[in-house]
């Protein structure tokens, strides 16, 4: 199918959550580690290369065909913090009904069924880039993108940070994502034959302590 | 190739009569082991390191197995220094654990540094029947007291019961991806450590989420276990925030 329906799903304005989503950056910038575009863009690297291409990888996953809910295990696995498995159930759960909306198909119907608080969110990004006529690609693409953009635009409210600074810092990674596309897509179509343990585990760990830290605030301006 | 190859073995049974075995131990050349005084019903194990390393282009591993009713402590007896080697080839070091229903391991070594030039890939896959316990310690520091590190690659597999509850993955130092030292990963905080905590009865009763200190984190897994992550400026106060972990979940 054409390549038109990638720009609809990886639209900003897709109606599926994301905008209030920070990525970890909020926490980042409370803790004084992003004060300005060269933090962003550090930030957004190790992102991209820990949690963008798992996320992008299980996409691509799910893209390719395999059992939505042995990815779903993979992604609890490779997420130790129980508000970031919440938060990406939470933007699943949302995915899941925009998605169901716009290219209904019995795979996301079944998806709901099984999990009706929301799967991981790249499972269901995934399923969503089939029901699209997409391929693995594409929705590693979707993923890896998400795993920059969120930030970018968070760090413009949280810091005043100039757009177009922020527009650059992606602009400048977009080299990276291609090569993390490309490594998430073989070891996703590569899970139906070879199993879950060639999805790739990279972690960061202060994202993952940092959004256990950003839970417990008592105000904040995004949910994650 | 070359570099030195060798794998060490430690096998530990419940002997019958309220204590544990070790019909199995094996060193290897560069990993020796010595069995020192068993502690109530627990035996224990010590890693040696005969000689420096691993160095490029080694590969070691060290397995355990603890079968069911037994208890096994393996700690080490220094720190172990990934080099650079002769060789231009990565260091592999494999850990391989496995614990039987009903056994109990408490593996907590001593750090591992990643030297300056070096290059090595740490692969722990820990197994565990479904009623098994398990203490991990994992450490690492990046480099020695004010020296680049080397190129650092660790994984860390926990399954119960057959599934996996835990996968991850750090890679640091040269010629890692980018952004490792940034603000998302490490924040040019040189040691990095964590703690896994297998029990039956998480399954039921998990630990609430909490943080301890200023850049670590016990929270449940999804699985019956329990996870300790932490970053720390130093080798010195990495363990600190670990041993005040282990006194939050009473384990000494």
């Amino acid at each position: 199918m054409g390549r038109a329906a990638l720009l609809v799903l990886a639209d900003g304005r897709f109606p599926a959550g994301g905008h209030a989503h920070s990525g970890g950056a909020e926490e980042a910038v409370k803790a004084g580690r992003i004060t300005g575009a060269a933090d962003l863009e550090a930030f957004c690297r190790g992102r991209l290369h820990t949690a963008g291409l798992v996320a992008a990888a299980l996409a691509a996953a799910a893209a390719a065909g395999a059992d939505p809910a042995g990815l779903d295990a993979a992604a609890d696995a490779r997420t130790p913090s129980p508000a970031l498995r919440l938060t990406a159930r939470r933007l699943g759960r949302q995915l899941t009904r925009a998605a169901r909306a716009t290219w209904p198909s019995p795979e996301l119907d079944a998806l709901a069924g099984t999990f009706p608080k929301g799967a991981h969110q790249p499972v269901v990004l995934g399923l969503t880039a089939r029901a699209a006529g997409l391929g693995p690609e594409d929705a590693a693409y979707c993923a890896a993108y998400e795993s920059v953009s969120g930030p970018a635009t968070a760090v413009v409210r949280l810091l005043g940070l100039d757009p177009f600074e922020a527009t650059a810092v992606l602009a400048r990674l977009a080299p990276e994502l291609d090569r993390v596309v490309d490594r998430a897509t073989v070891a996703g179509t590569a899970v139906r034959t070879a199993g879950l343990d060639t999805l790739p585990a990279a972690s960061a760990p202060l994202l993952e302590i940092g959004a256990e830290a950003h839970a417990a605030w008592p105000v904040r301006l995004f949910a994650s | 190739m070359g570099g030195v190859r060798a794998v060490a073995r430690i096998g530990a049974t419940a002997d019958g009569r309220g204590g544990t075995a070790l019909p199995v131990l094996e060193s290897d050349g560069p990993l020796a082991l010595r069995r020192t005084r068993a502690v109530g019903d627990e035996a224990r194990v010590v890693l040696v390191g005969a000689m420096s390393g691993p160095l490029g282009g080694d590969r070691f591993a060290v397995e355990a197995e603890v079968g069911s009713g037994a208890r096994l402590r393996v700690g080490s007896a220094a720190a172990t220094i990934a080099l650079p080697g002769q060789i231009k080839d990565a260091a592999h070091y494999d850990v391989r654990l496995d614990v039987a229903d009903e056994g109990e391991l408490h593996w907590l070594p001593e750090p591992l540094i990643s030297a300056r030039g070096s290059d090595l890939y740490v692969t722990t896959r820990a197994d565990l029947g479904p009623g098994a316990r398990l203490v991990l310690r994992e450490e690492q520091v990046l480099g020695r007291v004010g020296e680049e590190p080397g190129r650092l690659t660790s994984r860390l597999v926990v399954r119960v019961g057959g599934r996996t509850v835990l996968d991850q993955e750090l890679a640091c130092g040269p010629g890692a991806p980018g952004g490792w030292d940034g603000p998302a990963v490490l924040a040019g905080h040189r040691a990095v450590g964590q703690l896994v905590v297998v029990r039956p009865e998480f399954a039921t009763h998990p630990v609430g989420a909490q943080i301890l200190g200023e850049h670590a984190a016990l929270v449940p897994l999804a699985g019956p276990a329990a996870l300790v992550s932490a970053v720390a400026p130093d080798g010195l106060r990495l363990r600190r925030v670990l041993d005040e972990a282990l006194t939050v979940l009473h384990l000494r």
